[in-house]
């Protein structure tokens, strides 16, 4: 009986999504009172014992370089034979992209009960119960788990990092790796900025900015912060941005810390990305755009005006 | 060339959410009903657009529901698709879902099966992993493109801060989301035509319940936005950094 917990890493680097999944799977293990280790397929540039900060006591290794390319069937049946090893009873998950590919597959080969897209540690008092969202973020379901192998994808951003002292004891995993079938031919970055799926603080832009070129303030608010760029539909649509820049219901679904609107007025499908950010700030020259509705702060105003100041009072506060 | 379009029935995207009997039913008094916009915009579009290509293509699709998803199916019918399944059950959790296409599936032998991203009001974004594990078939998840030549499909599908491309044989479980495809409305003759394709309704395999919604919860309303004037938005980074501590 132990949780074990998948660890998602690309170009060598482990991902934050997998610290917050390694801290809710080493909270979950010490409220039932049992072990918790990670799964690592594949290899990274970080020394694995130092995950003991988070709270595992073990790390799981099949190391195969092939593994550092992402293929859920392989990937799957690697874990299915890690939970079987190392007699797991509980497997989490960051729900981040690779957890979308891969957690469902995992759990449908053990048979297991899914709670995808979790927001918080379940509650043990009545059996095994898992709050989620759903409604695209309109709402949240309390998911009961029925079965004896559980599996439980965490929200990005839904569970806070926590660190402590500790090294994990790193263990060699011997399970032959099934050949890929899915051959990855190219990859297309983003180089260099957040990825808006990680990103705690996002400055999003819409159609009130009239034009492409218009982007630079948004970009110089976004690199002072350290945030993430998004947009609305109706500017990747126009192919203003790019798409994967899109959020809302037919786009990514974040839930940032602080999520910085700024000429979008706040369309139902547009918050049903964004609606679970934890700070919404709307800057709009319409004081009737539903957006400030959802909003925690905002500026009725012209963001050719506003934006240009805000940058200025940022440049102040990160000199002081 | 045989496909399979999963397809699902969700509340209109603007519904108003809302829950009665002590939060365990979502109240569906005045909710629309449509097409998962995945489903519909993304994988549906992207099998007629292959069918278009190659006319010797068959597009069958299959909901599982009850007798009430029939108007949604039409209504893929009306769009492009051949012939449909409904299995008669309202699906207990996700893997209840997969399980039930997967039994299709294997009867029929589909070369591509296509489902939409997530559904748009459980998020779980689950089906399409389930059924390839459950019929042991590669799975790309989240796909912005898929071209077919012979026996091979060749993806982008969207992974942390990027894309990529990838290449792999036939048969294969595909989740598909916006990229793949433009959005379509059916036309009048689609619309008749849809009136006559089979739509056949077949009775479910067994399944033991895995997961189980015990009820639902709105969150907490917001406390009201808290205005600064447009002529002072340092007033907004101070509040920001001192009260909101988010820079
Ligand atoms: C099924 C469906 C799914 C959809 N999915 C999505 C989705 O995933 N994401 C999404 O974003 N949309 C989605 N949409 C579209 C959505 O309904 C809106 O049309 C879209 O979000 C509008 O984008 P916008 O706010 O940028 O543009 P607009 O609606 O044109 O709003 C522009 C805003 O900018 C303000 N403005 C103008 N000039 C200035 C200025 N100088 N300074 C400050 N403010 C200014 C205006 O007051 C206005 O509020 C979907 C629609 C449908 C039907
Ligand atoms: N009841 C259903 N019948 C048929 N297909 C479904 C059903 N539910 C979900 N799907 C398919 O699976 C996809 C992902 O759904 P979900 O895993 O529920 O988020 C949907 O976009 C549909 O293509």
């Amino acid at each position: 009986m132990s949780v074990l917990i998948f660890i998602d890493h690309s170009d060598g680097t482990i991902k934050k999504n997998s610290f917050e999944a390694l801290s809710y799977g080493a909270a979950l293990a010490s409220k039932m009172g049992v072990e918790a280790a990670g799964l690592l397929l594949g290899t990274v540039n970080t020394d694995l014992a130092s995950l003991g900060q988070y709270g595992v006591t073990k790390i799981y290794q099949v190391n195969n370089e092939s593994l550092n390319q992402l293929d859920a069937q392989v990937y799957s049946k690697l874990i299915t034979d890690a939970v079987n090893q190392t007699g797991a009873k509980l497997l989490v998950f960051s729900n981040n992209l690779t957890g979308k590919s891969t957690a469902p597959m995992a759990a449908a080969k053990l048979k297991a009960g899914l709670v995808s897209g979790a927001v918080a540690l379940p509650d043990l008092s009545e059996g095994f119960v898992v709050k989620k969202n759903v409604f695209s973020g309109k709402a949240f379901a309390y998911v009961s788990l029925k079965t004896d192998v559980k599996v439980i994808a965490i929200n990005p951003n839904a569970y806070t990092i926590q660190t402590g002292e500790g090294k994990a004891e790193v263990l060699q995993l011997d399970i032959a790796v099934p050949e890929r079938k899915v051959k990855v031919t190219a990859t297309h970055k983003v180089a260099g900025k957040v990825p808006l799926g990680e990103a705690e603080l996002v400055v999003s832009g819409g159609r009130g900015l009239k034009g492409p070129e218009n982007w630079g303030m948004i970009e110089e608010l976004a690199d002072l912060l350290g945030a993430a760029t998004a947009c609305s539909r109706a500017v990747a649509d126009v192919h203003w941005r790019p798409h994967h820049e899109h959020v809302g219901q037919t786009g990514l679904a974040i839930a940032p810390n602080l999520y910085i609107a700024i000429g979008i007025s706040g369309a139902i499908q547009h918050l049903a990305g964004v609606n679970r950010s934890k700070v919404i700030v709307v800057i709009n020259k319409d004081p009737e755009a539903p957006f400030f509705k959802a909003a925690d702060y905002g500026i009725v105003g012209d963001a050719f005006e506003v934006v240009p100041k805000m940058i200025e009072a940022v440049k102040k506060l990160k000199a002081s | 060339m045989k496909i399979l379009v999963c397809i699902s029935k969700t509340p209109d995207t603007t519904a108003k959410i809302a829950f009665t009997d002590n939060n365990t039913k979502f109240v569906q008094e005045g909710v629309q009903w449509i097409i998962n916009p995945y489903d519909e915009w993304y994988a549906l579009v992207r099998a007629i657009e292959i069918k278009e290509k190659d006319p010797s293509a068959v597009i069958h699709l299959v909901t599982v529901g009850g007798a009430d998803t029939e108007p949604i199916i039409r209504k893929a019918l009306a769009l492009g698709g051949d012939e449909a399944f409904r299995v008669n059950k309202d699906p207990q959790d996700s893997f209840d879902v997969a399980a039930q296409i997967a039994a299709i599936a294997s009867q029929n032998g589909y070369d591509l099966i296509l489902t939409g991203k997530e559904t748009i009001d459980y998020n779980n974004s689950s089906t399409g992993g389930m059924v390839a594990a459950i019929l042991d078939l590669p799975y790309i998840s989240l796909a912005t493109k898929l071209d077919l030549a012979g026996n091979t499909a060749t993806l982008n599908r969207e992974i942390e801060g990027g894309e990529e491309t990838v290449e792999v044989n036939l048969p294969i479980v595909v989740s598909c989301q916006k990229g793949m495809a433009e959005a379509r409305i059916p036309n009048m003759r689609g619309i008749m035509a849809a009136r006559t394709k089979p739509l056949k309704v077949v009775e479910p395999v067994a399944n033991e319940v895995k997961a189980e919604v015990v009820r639902y919860e709105l969150p907490p309303a917001k406390a009201g936005v808290k205005l600064v004037s447009a002529d002072h938005p340092e007033e907004l980074v101070r509040l920001l950094h001192e009260e909101a501590k988010m820079i």
